[in-house]
């Protein structure tokens, strides 16, 4: 079931398993550097009022979207309606048929209002959107959502920007059992094991932002999530070893004096 | 005539479209969304749309967000 070599969701085909967010950096050129180095085809951005003051630098002059598919989010939306408003927004915007659905139900955690949520999965998903939703760890929230039409499920690990690593990965576990579209862990990696610990799970992909931008070298941090990545794909794909309570010997106990 | 813009009240002149909004503002149709009063304006509507006083418009684009 997730033994292809490439992220597959709403007709598009990925290379690359790691979809980086474009907050937070300390500049633009450092920001274009790291989303370089992580290797990532897939790049979040904010749906926000322009810029009138045309001296500043703006974004998208540092995103060649030939090479990166822009995945806009509804960050900041507390209710279905103002999601779905801004996702048209989104779309308006013209790059991107996809959008990260994001309903917030707390300023302190960031953690989603799974009602809302599926109220606006299923309005943008009979608008044609591809909808990938940002949603908590609970393995029948993520089977709702897949009912609902969502083109993949993106259960946090942590809450976002707290780099606390994947607190719940039983449910992440559950989760993969439960539905067929791929399962993208989005927020809370603070660190390469976080990621490596998501994807040696068996989950599609990853979606960070602070993990690399609030880190002290954000492109090197970048290049190790990269790998981190591809490590942590590649030893699911390999099969590990079982997690047995007592040893089992290395070397044989044959051929020794006796 | 007044219209709010991102909310900032704005001066513009009597007659302006859309397309002729962003023209002064520098600002390149492709890169952006509008939204006047409650409502999102199609790019292919850009040159028919003029402003009225009063008209609450929002133009927005792809910030840096995560």
């Amino acid at each position: 079931m997730r033994d292809g070599t490439r992220l597959k969701f709403g007709g598009r085909e990925f290379h690359s398993r790691l979809i980086v967010g474009t907050g937070k950096y300390p500049d633009y050129p450092i920001m274009q550097r790291a989303l370089e180095a992580s290797g990532a085809e897939i790049v979040t951005v904010a749906v926000r009022r322009v810029n009138l003051d045309r001296t500043q630098e703006s974004l998208l002059d540092y995103i060649d979207t030939k090479k990166y598919t822009l995945l806009p989010n509804t960050a900041g939306c507390y209710t279905a309606e103002e999601a779905i408003q801004y996702s048209r927004l989104a779309r308006e915007v013209g790059m991107s048929e996809m959008i990260k659905l994001e309903v917030i139900g707390d300023q302190r955690t960031l953690f989603p209002d799974n009602e809302e949520l599926l109220k606006a999965t299923k309005v943008l998903v009979k608008e044609g959107f591809i909808v990938l939703p940002y949603t908590n760890d609970d393995p029948v929230m993520a089977k709702k959502l897949e009912e609902a039409g969502a083109a993949a499920v993106m259960p946090l690990g942590a809450p976002i920007g707290s780099g606390l690593g994947i607190r719940n990965p039983h449910n992440i576990l559950i989760i993969l059992q439960t539905v067929q579209v791929p399962v993208i862990v989005d927020a809370g990696v603070g660190t390469a094991s976080d990621a490596a610990i998501a994807m040696e799970l068996g989950c599609d992909g990853v979606l960070m932002n602070t993990g690399i931008a609030g880190a002290k070298d954000p492109v090197m941090m970048a290049e190790a999530m990269r790998k981190a990545v591809e490590a942590g794909r590649q030893a699911y794909l390999a099969g590990r070893i079982p997690k047995k309570l007592y040893a089992t010997a290395s070397t044989t106990m044959e051929g020794m004096i006796e | 005539m007044e219209i709010r813009l991102n909310g900032k009240v704005r001066e513009v002149a009597d007659g302006t479209t859309v397309r002729r909004l962003l023209d002064e503002l520098g600002l390149h149709p492709l890169r952006v969304a509008v939204q006047r009063n409650l409502d999102i304006i199609k790019r292919d509507r850009y040159e028919a749309v003029v402003l009225q006083p009063g008209d609450t418009i929002e133009i927005l684009t792809f910030m840096a967000g995560g």
